[in-house]
């Protein structure tokens, strides 16, 4: 009897706690979610809403060149950037938590690049990577331009941002380690093994989970490129470069169709989510087969 | 034989570490090294780790000049609004999904942790449409409001109230304390160290966005620093001393923030990934 009295007395209060919560929920995030699908659906312009297509934005959209190439370039991007974010975070955590006072000093060097703003590392990329007096040119005796070669350009996009987003990964990698019970380790020395043993029969095993969640984060985080790409080479040279957010942007913002880009937001989120829920069923069953 | 491969194993790992460390550090320290230069050493042939004249001119200029301290004023602002108005919405609300019983909680919370799940980025063409419509482009309120939904704030606070003993929030109750009371003067002394690094972590994250201010901002004098460094070469011209000074300017107060709360900082990383620290 008290108890429900409680229950009823508590609604109005727990809404109030929960009101301007609630109020920059709907506006700022599911009142634009429900309106993303809605405008895909529609002929639409930066300012005004049109007519309903129906689902002619997507028929437009699996035929469209630009797309799936935006696509691919996103998916090069990724392959670039997530096993080798992962390893080398994972190679850094090891280092970190293997040197007790000087591991923190690491740890800070390592981190830091992830705490400063996006234009700081592609400025200092843009410097480095100048084709007549930029050091990196110097250092190899060369003078070439980076970003403009169609080669060139992704991969060091994906290691400007190696550089700048490593720290978290190594962070998440240093967590797990440092979760592993010592002894797992001291009981394995007293029956000889060392080295590369260890690493495989108890680091490994333990550090499976946190790896499939560093996986999935990365990969979304990966797929999510815009930031990077759109400032230090604007999608080029030849669109090789432009990403598929990059490429939803050019299309509500320059060519203002906000049908078609919300057609393009829509496609893209089905697409991570996907992706991130596929590799997260993968990451579990090699935790579970551990 | 044991000891040697260990101290083997030491020395790869300790080369292994302090060449990375070094690569780390070294695009900071060579943006630090232009940026103390005068300008015409930045463009000369004859290269140089240092300068051959130490100056602070790049810095004077980016600060005497132009709008990088306006955007550094906005950076500051904006950061701030975002992080007092969402440790203060997320508290109230991880307070109500944590302690409180009404219906359709559960549901609620979910719908809110929805917004994991959906990226931001699938949002931008109705938020623009929306703010253009309440006239909301250009404002300080335009760059905050959408940052201050943080269902990973929420989901951490949350997770660290469940953990407080209820008896707690019972006795203050039974002395007829409001909900509003027992968060201020009983959950919120007993959750300092959670708050600030939650807080730390929302004051970065909020300094460091570009997405949404590059989306929501058209005018140069409403721009943040991460914002307004994507237009220094129109602002500058291509003089890289006051480039690599202004983007260590940008860099800075992040910078400091991490180097003074270095634990707080990688606690509330790792809170908000749902892992240990």
């Amino acid at each position: 009897m008290p108890l429900l009295a409680n229950r009823r007395r508590e609604t109005l209060p727990a809404l109030l706690m929960l009101a301007p919560f609630l109020a920059v929920f709907l506006l700022f995030f599911l009142v634009p979610a429900i309106q993303t699908f809605y405008l895909s659906l529609t002929e639409s312009s930066l300012t005004r809403t049109s007519a309903f297509v129906g689902l002619a934005n997507y028929a437009t959209l699996v035929q469209d060149p630009s797309f799936w190439a935006s696509l691919g370039n996103t998916f090069y991007f990724a392959l670039l950037t997530v096993p080798s974010l992962t390893l080398l975070g994972l190679l850094m955590a090891m280092l970190v938590d293997r040197f007790t006072r000087a591991g923190s000093w690491l740890q800070g060097a390592y981190f830091l690049p992830f705490v400063l703003p996006i234009s700081v590392m592609t400025l200092i990329a843009d410097w480095m990577l100048q084709p007549t007096s930029g050091i990196v040119n110097h250092l190899l005796g060369m003078q070439r331009a980076w970003f403009a070669d169609v080669h060139w350009a992704m991969p060091m996009v994906a290691i400007g941002t190696i550089w700048w987003t490593v720290g978290f990964n190594m962070l998440m990698f240093l967590a797990g380690l440092r979760n592993i019970p010592r002894e797992l380790y001291e009981a394995a020395a007293l029956d000889g093994a060392s080295g590369f043993a260890l690493f495989r029969h108890i680091t490994w095993p333990q550090l499976k989970p946190v790896a499939g969640t560093a996986l999935v984060l990365q990969l979304i985080a990966s797929l999510k490129v815009f930031g990077q790409t759109y400032i230090m080479t604007t999608g080029g040279p030849f669109n090789t470069t432009r990403v598929t957010l990059h490429y939803m942007y050019e299309t509500a913002f320059t060519q203002s169709d906000a049908g078609y880009a919300a057609a393009i937001a829509t496609a893209f989120v089905i697409i991570v989510v996907l992706l991130s829920l596929l590799q997260g069923w993968v990451a579990r069953r090699l935790g579970g087969a551990a | 034989m044991k000891a040697r491969s260990n101290l083997g194993w030491t020395l790869v790992a300790a080369t292994t570490g302090i060449v990375l460390a070094a690569l780390w550090l070294a695009p900071l320290l060579w943006a630090l090294s232009t940026s103390l230069r005068p300008e015409y050493e930045t463009i000369s042939p004859v290269f140089h780790w240092l300068p051959r004249e130490w100056t602070l001119d790049a810095y004077a200029k980016v600060l005497g000049a132009g709008n990088v301290p306006r955007w550094l004023f906005n950076s500051a602002l904006v950061a701030l609004l975002v992080t007092v108005a969402t440790m203060g919405v997320s508290l109230m609300a991880a307070y109500a999904f944590s302690q409180m019983r009404f219906r359709g909680r559960d549901a609620l919370f979910l719908l809110a942790m929805l917004a994991f799940l959906l990226p931001f980025e699938s949002l931008l063409v109705p938020l623009f449409r929306m703010m253009n419509s309440l006239g909301m482009i250009n404002s300080y309120a335009g760059i905050v409001l959408p940052q201050v939904v943080s269902p990973v704030v929420i989901y951490v606070f949350r997770q660290f109230f469940d953990a407080i003993p209820a008896d707690f929030r019972e006795a203050a109750i039974l002395d007829g304390a409001s909900p509003w009371r027992v968060l201020w003067s009983v959950y919120l002394p007993m959750s300092g160290n959670i708050v600030w690094a939650m807080a730390i972590v929302t004051f970065i994250a909020a300094w460091n966005n570009f997405l949404w201010p590059f989306i929501i901002v058209t005018s140069s004098d409403m721009m943040t620093i991460p914002l307004g460094l994507t237009q220094t070469y129109d602002a500058f011209g291509v003089r890289y001393a006051q480039l690599m000074a202004a983007a260590l300017l940008g860099a800075l107060p992040v910078a400091l923030a991490y180097l003074v709360f270095q634990r707080r900082v990688t606690h509330g990383f790792l809170a908000a990934t749902g892992l240990k620290g």
